[in-house]
């Protein structure tokens, strides 16, 4: 068996595949790019999953606790995950 | 009067909360420096007439977002007695944040767990009880869709109110080093009063996600849908603008017509071609308002709008735009008109103009009739579809082509953040409320504009007296003239330039003018076209049709719907350029061609 390569753990929310998960431990970004993300919920402590990504490069469908939002792969990179 | 401010996330159910606790009493109220419409009522509340107000949807107090701006300049220089916030109950760990930020504003407040019916549903349990004793507010469960809870909603706003002190501004700057402490409390709360079951997930949304945001079938059924919507839309509506459009028309024939017989000629033309005319195109879009919002409040309300963002998206965003914008622009291939007024949904500022600025490049159906009888009458049978089809293409090739020129300078590139939240069907209620308001809104907003268009339109073509109406005599006639050097390398004389300064008023009278300015009957009007312009002329006439400013009815809309004539004169301004300058290389390469 050959042991997972550090660089193999998404890094990032961007890179999570669907119905992968992972915890918020930074959100990075322009101020407000970020006050945007933390108000909606994306804050460090938090466990985020996606469900699904769209086609061609599209938005990502996460799901925080009770609610499911729509990002691009371009912002959901500013969110840092454990 | 004392005043509530109505404040809560976007998607909280606040809209529904408003009209329950309003009724159809609302009207679009003005603030100074306030730039976007905000609903207003007076009610009733215990023994004393009451203002409300449902300022705009906010994530954060201190956000960026052009609505987040919005609520706080509000909350900054009106007055306010006491704040009602609602909160979606199946998102508290995300809303409650908002919650704690408003109260550290200082002012009495009134915390409202709307969808509490949905709550319980996904097996949410919340101690509201508890939640007031740590908040020291007074929490109270609704369901506002249901009409359930809003007595006591309304017993404890009106007691809230009466224990309230002076109103007074909110201080919001002095609040924003608050914002780290929030989030210590905000979890605290939460693990007192909030038990969510650990999967939450609304089952039924997820089957339906599956099948609808499938990689392969989400984009079919998406234009499935929109067909679907289209076809309601318009085929329903159709049978309905012809109806106004008959009554309309018998009226006038058989009741102010004959009043008006013995009145003098110019006074009786102004009437009946004037001022009648104007209003009769101002009512043949009530219907399709309407109509176009019924089916607007299902797929917002039910959010499939978000779902069309999803699958949309990928392509939209290289545009400057998103798939909410799309569906606007595919509506617009019905009438611009609704789809405009539509693009509210998109809150931000930029993104909202950048799709008003392509949905009039959206090939209306009154322009297709003027395409359909042109086709007709000039190319061969075999090119007749052919030639339709490549419009339709000249149509999203400008939309796309303005969007890729004018994404930076209107800002549309702002990040797509958006949720996605349950499927939910609205009620008949909240569908009719939705397009009865949407319908007073144009008749207020709109209308006036249209009028005055109109009897422009008519004064240019009826004055100076004694002459053919429409002729060369005539004001029109003599614009014409001087537009002359710039309509002829289009191929385009100077009566089918009248036609066109006609078409400005609404596409649908570009045909029965040229009857006019031709001086035969309609029945005839394609056998003299046919002989009067070949194909080049026709076609380069038909694209400076699509381009050009669709009718006076749109620019109306524009300015109510972007509150700028700055942006309004862009919107007019570009597309007369385009068009000028598309029909102008067409014309030209074709002549050169030999053609």
């Amino acid at each position: 068996m050959m042991k997972p390569r550090p660089q193999d753990r998404p890094e990032t929310l961007a890179q999570l595949q669907p119905g992968e998960t992972g915890v918020i431990v930074a959100v990075e970004g322009e101020p407000e790019l970020r006050t945007r993300l933390l108000s909606l919920g994306l804050r460090p402590g938090r466990r985020v999953a996606v469900i699904r990504r769209s086609r061609f490069g599209g938005p990502l469908q996460v799901r925080l606790g009770t609610s499911d939002l729509l990002i691009r792969p371009q912002q959901a990179a500013n969110i840092r995950l454990a | 009067m004392k005043r509530i401010a109505l404040l809560g996330m976007p998607n909280t159910g606040k809209s529904t909360f408003f009209n329950r606790l309003t009724g159809a009493s609302a009207k679009v109220g003005n603030w100074p420096g306030i730039t976007v419409d905000l609903l207003r009522a007076d009610i009733l509340l215990g023994s004393e007439m009451v203002e409300v107000v449902d300022l705009p949807g906010i994530y954060n107090l201190h956000g960026f977002a052009e609505d987040e701006k919005v609520a706080r300049t509000f909350l900054e220089e009106q007055p306010v007695d006491l704040l009602a916030v609602i909160v979606n109950a199946t998102q508290l760990d995300r809303q409650l944040a908002l919650v704690l930020q408003l109260q550290s504003l200082g002012q009495p407040m009134v915390l409202l767990l709307n969808m509490i019916d949905e709550a319980t549903r996904l097996g949410i349990r919340i101690d509201s009880e508890r939640l007031a004793r740590e908040l020291g507010i007074p929490v109270v469960a609704i369901s506002a869709k249901h009409g359930m809870g809003m007595d006591l909603a309304r017993r404890t706003l009106a007691r809230a109110l009466a224990d309230a002190h002076p109103a007074r501004h909110a201080d919001i700057e002095k609040t924003f080093s608050e914002d780290d402490a929030i989030e210590a409390r905000l979890e605290q709360v939460l693990a007192d009063t909030v038990e969510v079951p650990l999967n939450a997930s609304d089952r039924l949304t997820d089957r339906l996600d599956a099948v609808l945001l499938h990689p392969w079938l989400g984009l079919p059924l998406f234009f499935l849908a929109m067909l679907g919507m289209f076809e309601a839309v318009y085929t329903l509506g159709a049978p309905l603008q012809d109806g106004v459009a008959w009554l309309l028309e018998t009226i006038k024939r058989d009741a102010v017509t004959p009043a008006v017989a013995h009145w003098d000629p110019l006074l009786r033309s102004f009437l009946l071609d004037g001022l009648f005319d104007g209003i009769g195109t101002i009512l043949s879009f009530l219907p399709i308002i309407v109509l176009f919002f019924l089916f607007m409040a299902i797929i917002e309300d039910s959010g499939y709008m978000s779902r069309a963002a999803f699958l949309m998206d990928a392509f939209m965003s290289r545009l400057g735009l998103d798939g909410r914008a799309f569906v606007m622009q595919l509506m617009g291939f019905g009438c611009n008109v609704p789809a405009l007024m539509g693009t509210r949904v998109m809150r931000s500022r930029g993104l909202r103009l950048l799709t008003m600025l392509i949905i009039p490049f959206s090939l209306c159906s009154a322009r297709l009739q003027v395409f359909v009888f042109f086709t007709t009458a000039i190319f061969e049978p075999w090119a007749a579809p052919l030639v339709l089809f490549s419009l339709y293409l000249f149509s999203f090739g400008a939309a796309f082509l303005t969007a890729i020129l004018y994404r930076r300078r209107l800002g549309g590139d702002e990040p797509l953040l958006l949720e996605l939240p349950p499927y939910r069907f609205p009620t008949l209620r909240q569908m009719w409320l939705r397009g009865w308001r949407e319908v007073t809104h144009f008749l207020r907003e709109a209308s006036g504009f249209i009028l005055l268009g109109v009897v422009l339109v008519w004064a240019l073509t009826h004055f100076p007296t004694g002459v053919p109406v429409a002729g060369d005599q005539t004001l029109a006639g003599r614009m014409a003239a001087f537009f002359a050097p710039l309509m002829e390398p289009l191929g385009i004389d100077h009566l089918m330039t009248i036609a066109l300064l006609f078409g400005f008023v609404a596409k649908e009278v570009v045909l029965g003018a040229m009857a006019v300015i031709y001086g035969v009957g309609e029945g005839e009007l394609a056998g003299i076209v046919s002989h009067r312009i070949d194909w080049v002329q026709a076609y380069s006439f038909m694209l400076f049709v699509l381009i050009y400013t669709p009718c006076l009815s749109t620019v109306a809309v524009l300015r109510q719907e972007s509150r700028s004539w700055r942006f309004t004169a862009l919107a007019v301004g570009w597309p007369l350029l385009l068009a000028w300058t598309v029909s102008f290389v067409f014309y030209q390469t074709a002549r050169w061609l030999g053609f």
